[in-house]
Parts: C-alpha cells; sequence; structure tokens
C-alpha cells in the first residue's frame, strides 16, 4: 500500500487516505476552444492516456485530510514517488531512480 | 502411564531427546474420535506421531493415505479440522498445532473413514486422470457440468468442510510503525534485531513458531563456545528487556506490500483457548508500517521424486531431526535416508544418537566428502553412493512401508541388481529453497543459484534485506555476521541521517563446518510403469506428479505460469512450498532448457493461509458499515416501517399497518397522496450550497441547462454529465440570492456529487470564484404532497402564505413554520401539489411531528420510497439508477429539453456530438403497457427483436422500471428500447422466464398528463 504525502497540508497518510485521479496534465480541449474541439481532440481527452512504464504524473486527492487534489510523480517501475506538487503547478525535475538496495 | 509406540525413552540421547516437552503433563485430545495422549509442549503432528498414527489425511485428487511430511508450515498433507461446531476450522496444519486438553482434530477428505476410503479408486485410475483430466472429460452435454459433473467432483475432491454457524470469537487489527521489522527469529534474525536495537532502532521481530531460534536448535553448532541454544535464549532475554523492541511469537507475516507495508497475523489463542474466555481475541491481525525490512525467513526443504514418495513415513529429513530433538518421537524403528546434500547427515547422527536401526544411507553424489559424511562411513552404516530409491515396499493396504530398492543412478540405465533395504520410514532430503516468498511479494526479483540449485533473492524495488537460509547462506559464523550487518545498516537507514553513531557489533564466533556441495536430482527413475512418473509426486498437496508436468509439456504447455495452471502444481494452500524447484528441475529437461531460462512463478500472499475472522477483525456485524440516520429515523423505526439501504441510508421503503403486506402498504401509501396528503421523509437528499460571485458560471458549466438565469427564488431541475456524455446526477438548484445557489443531488450520489463539483473546480477552473459545502445533514427536509397540503400547512402558525398564487410552482420561500425557521420549496415528484419543507436538523422531529399532527384531519399519511417511485413513475419522471446505468445520455431519456444549446461548454457538452452519441438508432426512454394489465413486467426483462426467431435473440432493450400503479389500476412500465419514440403504439416482446411476454411502446407519462394537479 502506497504512502503518500500531501503537498497542501502536509498529511502522510496510506493510499487508502488519498483518492487516484488517474494521469495529470490532461488538458481539456472545451475549456479553452469550446466552438473547435475536433473529435480527435475530444477522442485523444477522453481514451488516450500515456500508462508509461517509468514516471507518471497523476491526480490525487487528499480525502481524508484537506479534501485539495495535487499532483504526484510516480515511478511506475518501483512505485516511488518523486514528487508532490500542488495543482498548477508545472511538475518538478525529478531525480533518477534511487538504486535498489541488493 | 501407558507408553506410546513413538516416543523415545526420556534418557534417550541423553536426556537431551524432547526438549520442547514436558513429561510431567499429560495432555489428553481426540483425533476422529478416538482419545489420544500427548505431552505439553507437543504438536498435534509430534503427538500423532508418538501413538502412532501413520496417516494423517488423504491426498486431494487420488485419494492415497498420506502421513507427515515436514515439521511446520511448509506441511502439505498433514492437514486437519480443529474444533466443532462454531469453532471448527478446516484445513490447519497439524505442525502448526500447539496440543491443549480437549483438543478435536479430525482428518479429511476421507470418506467413509481414514483407514478405509472409497475415494481411493481414483488411485487405481490415476494413469486414466492426470492433469487436465477435467478440462478435457466434463466437456458434454453443457447441462451436465452445473447438475451432475461439478457437485460430484467437488464432493470427491476437496479438503475440509467450512464452519456452518457463525464465529463466536474476537479479531482485532493493530496497526503499527516501525523503524525495522524482521520477520522470522531464527539466529539471523535474533541478530538483526539486536543489532538494530543497538543502533537505536524501534524493532518488531516476528516469527510463526511458539519460540525464537528458528531450526539451529537441529544443527548442533556452537556460538561463542556455548551450544547455540544458550546465545538465542541470552539474546531473546536481552531483546525482551528493551523497549523499543517488539517481540512477536505465534505471528506469520503473511504478505509484504508496497513502500514496506507488512501484514502479519498472530494466532493469540489457538494454543491456549482458555484465553478467549478472558476476552482475548482469538487473532490479531498486525498492519505493520516499517521503514526498513530485514527478512529472515530461513529456507524450506525439498522433497525427492522417486516413485511413491508420497507414502506414509516418507519425510523431510530435517523434520524427522525436529521431531526426535523437539518432541522425543520418531517416525518408526528403522530408516533409510535419501539425500543430495551433507545437511541430511545431521539426520543420520540424530537418528544414530537415538537408537534408532539405519539400515542404509543413499547418497545421489558418486562420491560426497565431507566430516558429515565421513561420520557416517567411520559408523559403518551400509552407505550407497552415486544411488536412488528405485521403489518403495509397502504392507497394509499401501499404508506401512516395509523397506526400499536402491539403485545405481550412474552409467545409463541404472536399474541393474537393485539393493534391498528393510526399513518403516523414509528420509529424504533434496536441498533447501531459500523462503523468499515475502522478498517476492513485493516485486523482488529472483537470480538461480548454481550451488544451491534454487532461487535466492536478487533485486528488489523495496527497502529490504534478506538475510540467512532465506538468503542461500548457511553457515552459522555467515548467518550471524550477515544478521548483525543488516541490522545494523537497516537501522542506520531507517534513523535520521547521522543518528546511528560507530561501527556494527562484531559478530559472535561460530563453527564453520565446511559441507561438499549437493547436486541435483530431479527424477529417480523407477521399474516398468512407474518409470512414467505418475506416482513419483511433486506437489503432494495438489497430486500433481512429474507425469503431470511432463504431460503438460508435451500437449504443448512452454511457460512456467501455464503448466502452473494446467497441473494446478504450487496450486494447493501451501502454494507449492516443497514442490517449486523440483518441478521446475523436470520442465527443465523435457524443455532442454535451464532452470533459470524458464524462470519461476510468481509468490503471492498470503504466505500461509489465515482466518477469515483475521481478515475481517472488527469489521462485522453493526460495524461493517456506518449507518447514517435522518433526523426523523427513531420515528420510522416506532412506526415500524420496513427499511431499504439507500447509500449509506437506511430509508422508509412503506409503513405497514398491522399485518398489512407490503405491497398494500404501497398502494395505501400511494393512494393517500393523490386523493388526500402524504408526508415523505427526504432529508436524505444531497444538498450542497454553492456561494460566491461566480457560482452562476460554475454551476452552467456543471448542468446541462442554465442556472445563471434563474431568479432568486426560483428552483429549477437540472441534469449532471459525465464528460463522455452520460447522465450520472439530476436534481432541482434553488436560486437563495445572486450569489447563493442550493443544489440538491440524489440521495445515494450526494458524497459523490460533492466531491465531483471540488474536483472541477479545483483542477479545471480555479479561477472561478466559487466554493461548495456540503450541508445533507444539516438540513431535516420533507415533501409534504397530494392535494389537502394547503389545508396541512394552513393549520400550522406560519409567516409564509403558500396559496398557489404567493407561491407558484418552482419557487422558493424562506418564514418560519410552526414555530421554527424553514425553507420551503415548492417541487413535486409525485405529480401532486407538494412543498418540500426544510428545516436546521434539530427542529426535524418536531417539525415532522407537528406535520403530521396538522395533517390528521386530513388523512395524512407517511409514505415511504416505493410510494414515491411509483408515483413518479405514473408521472413518467426518470430515476437516476434505474433509467440510467453509465451509458445512457439526456438524449436517450427525451430530456433534451433541459439540455442548453445556447451555452458554448458545459461539462459533457462536445461528448454527446460524438458519432455514437449522435446515432439516430440508439435505445430510447419509453414507456410500456403490458398486453394483460394486471401482469407487471419483471425488472430487467429483454426485448427480443423477433419473438419468432429461434435462440439466441437479438435483444433490442430492458425494462428499466416497473411497477403495479394503484392509480391507474393496472401494471406500467419504463424501457429503454431501440429507437423507442418511433415506435409508438408497436408491441413489442420481452423473454420472461420461457415465454413471450407482449407490451405497447407508450408514452412514458400515464397519468396526469398535462401535470394540471402540481399546478393549483
Amino acid at each position: 500500500m502506497l504512502l503518500l504525502i500531501c503537498p497542501v497540508c502536509g498529511a502522510e497518510g496510506d493510499e487508502t487516505d488519498f483518492q487516484y485521479g488517474g494521469e495529470a496534465h490532461i488538458a481539456r480541449p472545451a475549456s479553452s476552444t469550446p466552438e473547435a474541439v475536433s473529435e480527435a481532440d475530444q477522442y485523444a481527452y477522453l481514451h488516450v492516456r500515456a500508462n508509461p512504464k517509468g514516471l507518471h504524473h497523476e491526480q490525487w486527492l487528499c480525502a481524508r485530510g484537506c479534501g485539495k487534489w495535487f499532483n504526484a510523480t510516480r515511478d511506475t517501475v518501483t512505485m516511488e514517488f518523486k514528487a508532490f506538487y500542488k495543482m498548477g503547478e508545472k511538475p518538478p525535475r525529478t531525480p533518477r531512480t534511487r538504486s535498489a538496495k541488493p | 502411564m501407558t507408553v506410546l509406540p513413538h516416543r523415545l525413552a526420556e534418557a534417550a540421547l541423553g536426556g537431551q531427546a524432547g526438549r520442547l516437552i514436558d513429561r510431567t503433563k499429560t495432555i489428553r485430545f481426540t483425533f476422529d474420535g478416538k482419545t489420544m495422549s500427548g505431552f505439553a509442549g507437543d504438536t498435534l503432528a509430534s503427538a500423532l506421531m508418538a501413538n502412532g498414527v501413520r496417516v494423517v489425511g488423504r491426498s486431494f485428487k487420488y485419494h492415497r493415505p498420506r502421513g507427515l511430511l515436514g515439521l511446520g508450515s511448509e506441511e502439505p498433507n498433514g492437514l486437519v479440522t480443529i474444533g466443532e461446531d462454531n469453532r471448527l476450522e478446516p484445513n490447519v496444519r497439524a505442525t502448526q498445532v500447539e496440543l491443549y486438553d480437549g483438543l478435536t482434530a479430525r482428518s479429511q477428505n476421507r470418506w467413509p473413514s481414514l483407514q478405509f476410503d472409497v475415494g481411493e479408486i481414483n488411485n487405481r485410475f490415476s494413469r486414466y486422470i492426470p492433469a487436465g483430466f477435467y478440462y478435457k472429460t466434463f466437456m458434454h452435454p453443457r447441462a451436465f457440468w452445473k447438475h451432475i459433473y461439478e457437485p460430484v467432483i467437488r464432493r470427491a475432491a476437496g479438503l475440509g468442510p467450512a464452519p456452518k454457524e457463525a464465529d463466536p470469537d474476537r479479531y482485532e487489527h493493530v496497526h503499527i510503525h516501525c523503524d525495522v521489522l524482521v520477520v522470522g527469529g531464527g539466529i539471523a534474525g535474533l541478530a538483526a534485531a539486536r543489532s538494530a536495537m543497538e543502533a537505536g532502532a524501534r524493532v518488531i521481530l516476528a516469527d510463526e513458531n511458539s519460540r525464537l531460534g528458528g531450526v539451529s536448535d537441529l544443527n548442533d553448532e556452537k556460538i561463542e563456545g556455548e551450544n547455540a541454544l544458550a546465545w538465542i535464549s541470552k539474546t531473546t532475554e536481552e531483546l525482551a528487556a528493551s523497549e523499543t523492541v517488539h517481540l512477536l511469537t505465534r505471528t506469520t507475516a503473511t504478505g509484504h506490500f508496497d513502500h514496506n507495508y507488512v501484514v502479519m497475523c498472530e494466532r493469540v489463542c489457538d494454543h491456549d483457548p482458555a484465553r478467549l474466555k478472558n476476552g482475548a481475541p482469538r487473532h490479531r491481525l498486525w498492519k505493520v508500517r516499517t521503514k526498513e525490512v530485514v527478512l529472515a525467513t530461513g529456507s524450506i526443504e525439498r522433497p525427492i521424486a522417486f516413485a511413491d514418495n508420497d507414502k506414509p513415513g516418507v519425510m523431510l529429513a530435517s523434520a524427522v531431526r525436529g521431531y526426535i530433538a523437539r518432541y522425543a518421537v520418531t517416525p518408526g524403528s528403522a530408516a533409510v535416508l535419501f539425500t543430495n546434500n551433507d545437511d541430511a547427515y545431521r539426520t543420520f547422527t540424530a537418528l544414530y544418537d537415538a537408537g534408532v536401526t539405519l539400515t542404509r544411507i543413499i547418497d545421489s553424489r558418486p562420491a560426497p566428502d565431507s566430516i558429515l559424511t565421513d561420520k557416517a562411513k567411520a559408523l559403518g552404516i551400509p552407505l550407497s553412493f552415486g544411488s536412488g530409491i528405485s521403489s518403495v515396499k509397502t504392507e497394509d493396504g499401501g499404508k506401512c512401508i516395509a523397506g526400499v530398492s536402491v539403485t545405481s543412478l550412474t552409467g545409463g540405465g541404472g536399474l541393474n541388481r537393485p539393493i534391498g533395504a528393510e526399513c518403516d520410514f523414509i528420509c529424504m532430503s533434496g536441498g533447501f529453497n531459500p523462503a523468499v516468498h515475502l522478498f517476492s511479494h513485493g516485486g523482488g526479483k529472483l537470480i538461480y543459484d548454481e550451488m544451491l540449485q534454487a532461487f535466492r533473492p536478487g533485486e528488489t524495488r523495496e527497502r529490504i534485506r534478506v538475510v540467512g537460509a532465506a538468503n542461500g547462506v548457511f553457515e552459522t559464523a555467515k548467518i550471524l555476521a550477515e544478521g548483525i550487518s543488516a541490522g545494523w545498516s537497516a537501522a542506520r537507514d531507517a534513523l535520521p541521517k547521522g543518528a546511528v553513531k560507530g561501527r556494527a557489533p562484531r559478530p559472535p564466533k561460530a563453527d564453520a563446518q565446511p559441507i561438499s556441495p549437493s547436486e541435483p536430482v530431479w527424477f529417480v527413475p523407477a521399474h516398468g510403469e512407474k518409470n512414467e512418473g505418475n506416482k513419483h509426486f511433486l506437489d503432494f498437496q495438489n497430486d500433481v506428479t512429474v507425469a503431470d508436468v511432463e504431460l503438460a509439456n508435451r500437449e504443448g504447455y512452454r511457460s512456467v505460469e501455464h503448466v502452473k495452471r494446467y497441473t494446478t502444481l504450487g496450486m494447493a494452500t501451501d502454494q507449492g512450498k516443497t514442490s517449486n524447484i523440483n518441478a521446475l528441475g523436470i520442465l527443465s529437461e523435457a524443455l532442454g532448457k535451464t532452470i533459470p531460462e524458464i524462470g519461476t512463478t510468481t509468490f503471492r500472499p498470503p504466505y500461509t493461509p489465515f482466518s477469515f475472522g483475521a481478515f475481517v477483525g472488527p469489521v462485522r456485524g453493526k460495524l461493517f458499515q456506518p449507518v447514517r440516520r435522518t433526523p426523523v429515523q427513531s420515528w420510522h423505526e416506532d412506526m415500524g416501517a420496513e427499511f431499504e439501504p439507500i447509500g449509506q441510508w437506511r430509508r422508509p421503503y412503506c409503513y405497514p399497518k398491522g399485518s398489512e403486506r407490503r405491497s398494500d402498504a404501497v398502494k395505501r401509501e400511494v393512494m393517500a397522496v393523490r386523493n388526500a396528503a402524504g408526508l415523505l421523509d427526504a432529508s436524505t437528499l444531497g444538498k450542497i450550497e454553492v456561494r460566491g460571485p461566480d457560482a452562476g458560471t460554475f454551476l452552467d458549466l456543471i448542468y446541462t441547462n442554465t442556472m445563471s438565469t434563474l431568479k432568486v427564488g426560483r428552483c429549477r431541475y437540472g441534469l449532471m454529465l459525465n464528460d463522455s456524455g452520460f447522465l450520472f446526477d439530476d436534481g432541482v438548484t434553488v436560486r437563495f440570492a445572486d450569489e447563493h445557489f442550493l443544489v440538491h443531488t440524489t440521495s445515494g450520489n450526494s458524497d459523490h456529487i460533492g466531491g465531483w463539483l471540488e474536483r472541477w473546480h479545483q483542477t479545471e477552473w480555479p479561477h472561478l470564484k466559487v466554493f461548495m459545502t456540503p450541508v445533507t445533514e444539516q438540513w431535516a427536509q420533507f415533501a409534504l404532497a397530494g392535494p389537502k397540503a394547503h389545508a396541512v400547512l394552513e393549520a400550522l402558525e406560519s409567516d409564509i402564505d403558500f396559496s398557489g398564487r404567493a407561491f407558484p410552482f418552482l419557487s422558493f420561500k424562506a418564514g418560519r413554520l410552526a414555530g421554527v425557521p424553514v425553507r420551503v420549496y415548492r417541487i413535486s415528484f409525485s405529480g401532486e401539489l407538494s412543498f418540500e419543507i426544510a428545516t436546521p436538523a434539530g427542529f426535524g422531529q418536531y417539525l415532522w411531528t407537528a406535520l403530521m399532527k396538522a395533517g390528521e384531519g386530513f388523512d395524512i399519511a407517511p409514505y415511504g420510497t416505493e410510494a414515491l417511485h411509483v408515483m413518479r413513475a405514473e408521472k413518467g419522471f426518470i430515476a437516476i439508477g434505474d433509467e440510467t446505468d453509465g451509458t445512457v445520455t439526456p438524449l436517450d431519456l427525451g430530456l433534451s429539453w433541459a439540455v442548453s444549446k445556447k451555452k458554448k461548454d458545459f461539462i459533457g457538452k462536445r461528448a454527446l456530438e460524438l458519432p455514437d452519441l449522435a446515432r439516430n438508432d440508439r435505445r430510447h426512454f419509453i414507456g410500456l403497457l403490458t398486453e394483460d394489465p394486471q401482469r407487471v413486467l419483471p425488472e430487467g426483462a429483454q426485448a427480443v427483436a423477433d419473438p419468432r426467431a429461434r435462440p439466441p435473440h437479438r435483444v433490442i432493450g430492458y425494462v428499466s422500471s416497473t411497477y403495479f400503479s394503484p392509480t391507474l389500476e393496472r401494471s406500467i412500465a419504463f424501457g429503454l428500447i431501440e429507437r423507442g419514440r418511433e415506435r409508438m403504439g408497436e408491441t413489442i416482446h420481452f423473454a420472461v422466464g420461457g415465454t413471450m411476454m407482449p407490451a405497447e411502446i407508450v408514452d412514458p407519462v400515464f397519468y396526469d398528463k398535462e401535470a394540471e394537479r402540481q399546478n393549483v
């Protein structure tokens, strides 16, 4: 079970204290150009996700804490969180994977 | 005192045998109804052995008689049912059951008795029921599977029976944090725990056994010049005395999860049920969050695949040694020993010292050479090097061993001139597998060690260290050094930087016995038919043989994961603890690939099964889920309401009077609302206040229709879509002031919608000045509905003018009613004149009672959710969850009037234009009238395209809501039917219980189409 730290209120907790919200930084085309959202844009927005092996930026909700949504960068291979950052912020430059212990 | 046949005399081994038993305390227990006795300190397994019980169970598939194989949690055969009635527990390993007075145990998977079993006939036909037999055989006819094949197979194959009564005992969950968790209390774990403690860490040490020390008591080694046991007890005392160390025995670490989350089950009372009476929990589940993990889980001995290696009396060599040293019991009086490694020679020493005749040592290695092997040579024990057991001679229907044939494994063929050896039990050792299970749970990679012929831990993403035998290290001195170093460095990494000063303590001195390498022996040739390998058992618990693995390979199963599933190898409750590597050896030879090339299957939690009780803990009964209560809940209960769960609420379904049937109560309640007045507790409706300068703008984005144009004091029904265009909530929004709205949501969705609004505001439109406050529980809310609603209200004191002219439909007024503050909305879900009256929750019970009293003269009746649903259906109103299922759009439901064409954007708008959602052959919301007005369509009934066609039918839709309408005295229903709106008047057919039920497609508004009743 993952451990997270909310960058808004500082609460540390199990993933069951938080709520996963899928990939972060997905632009909603209708919010910027409501009249000119192509079918391809809408399709990509609704259905296309990166699903990377490696670093993944994702949204989480501090559900049992301050109630704020925030972003996290997680390595999907090591399950390690590289960064927690607030909504609206760009993902910070992330360090390389910590070397695994023998 | 009776002398038990297999108990060694007290003087055996110079008084050293039976270290754990207390011969002064006799314990009585029963096995299959027969009373037996053992000593305090015995396990059920050792006591059964002392009583001469050879057969402890019947195997899963072939019903072969089976005896004990192991000493601890690795035991695959000795599964028994412990206890009776509501304290019955099946599939418990006898090797882990500590004996207590009055214990009752029963063998499993046998009928009528353990000694004579009808199912054993499977064994004779075993050549005809190999791997995949069920898949291949029980195919046709299809209907036979459910009614004939499956019940028979389930009865014949299997484990113990499940208890039928509720568990009376208490189970506990404990959440705990530490710096270093050490799993396994052998010398490696003790050394690690002590050095972590000395470094200043908070340590938990858990071991599955009743005492610490692991198996070092079986190896006769010295630490700091003393017997290892002295060092163990000294170290245990030091750990126990420390305030930063938590020692847990009888505690199995069952699973390791992400970020060093370890779940452990402690068996608190199983060894002493008297404790239950004092209120102790039976099991305790520890949920440990630790910074660092040290795994010192030891190793598991492997069997050897020779013909009939599953006969009762064939045991793991180290286990036999353990039964002598700990419990002073032996499986018999004459042994042969079959090994491919040096460790088994320690068992020979123990047997020799205990006075057991050793008729022959069989070693698969051509020329083993070490101190341990030299001792056997010196004592003149008959030795066969480069040899194996080619057959086992049995008596008493296969239940007793009489001897073995030994054959040379070298020089090809090798079956010439077998040597006979008489014996009544066999000790075998095929080497040792590091217990890497927990390491694998956390995604740790395994590497194959050629020296060990086993997998040991490689890389891991978790903060785990593995030490001792679990890491493939078997020499005492090295184990201690590794434990101390790992404990120290774990503490250093767990604690703040610089907190741990100095160096790790020096490891204690220990003997280092040089041992000669073991050599793999995957298959021992047998005579004749038995050389096919279908009596060479790999997985004892699931009855998987060498022949099964080879068959799987011949049938094209190449991946180890496929072989596992096809043969069920390693899929029993022991998860292949003893079988895994042997099977890989066979597969490796069959495929012509090396074991590292084949790889191994994934180990998954739990390491050993644990009780459902521990899993559930206190979360049962009333604590399973909190129940939300409205301010009027006790009134409903006092009235004898029948409740239905809606989310966490329990809403009154109806209020039966006396012996009134539910359906009659619903009819009466509907008619009360239609003809007089009714009162509904609608407090569960979700209520969210939305405030701020941009509140209107925000709600325009949330709802399909426009809320910013709503006038102060007015109400508007709205729809919420997700961004895929599908409807998921509806409700009435009220505008209290320019910058102050109230959003009503459905009862089940209220928390979800609160989160939904927050998420969109925080993530997509944070620039909008708006904030949301959920107030569902702050307000009690009642719907007063019916033609006499005005009259009821007028009977109460109020500063509000409720008349139709002053208070029109879809408007709102605040004021006082019966002396308490109220917000009143004139909205209707029943189609009648209706006021929804909200008051602060604390006044709820008072106002409800006042309204009921005021309505007495007008025949007011409380009504429940079913009457509400019947009336909304009569009126053609949809209900979220009935008419929606996450794939339905407002257009499908004919609600396009509530979808703004003018707004540039709202959630779901763009998606509604996607080709699939704009298709003209989608299913439409329509009304249905059955041909027979007294027959009610079943909910979910499927409509077929052509009732005369042969099945399978093409389905064109389904029934979404269906009721008997007391108002119309006939059945009514809603459906979602392909092109339904274009098919008004058409009769379609629903498949119901093998026949076709016709119904006409009609307008969904069945009653008061002009909506005159609410327009008073």
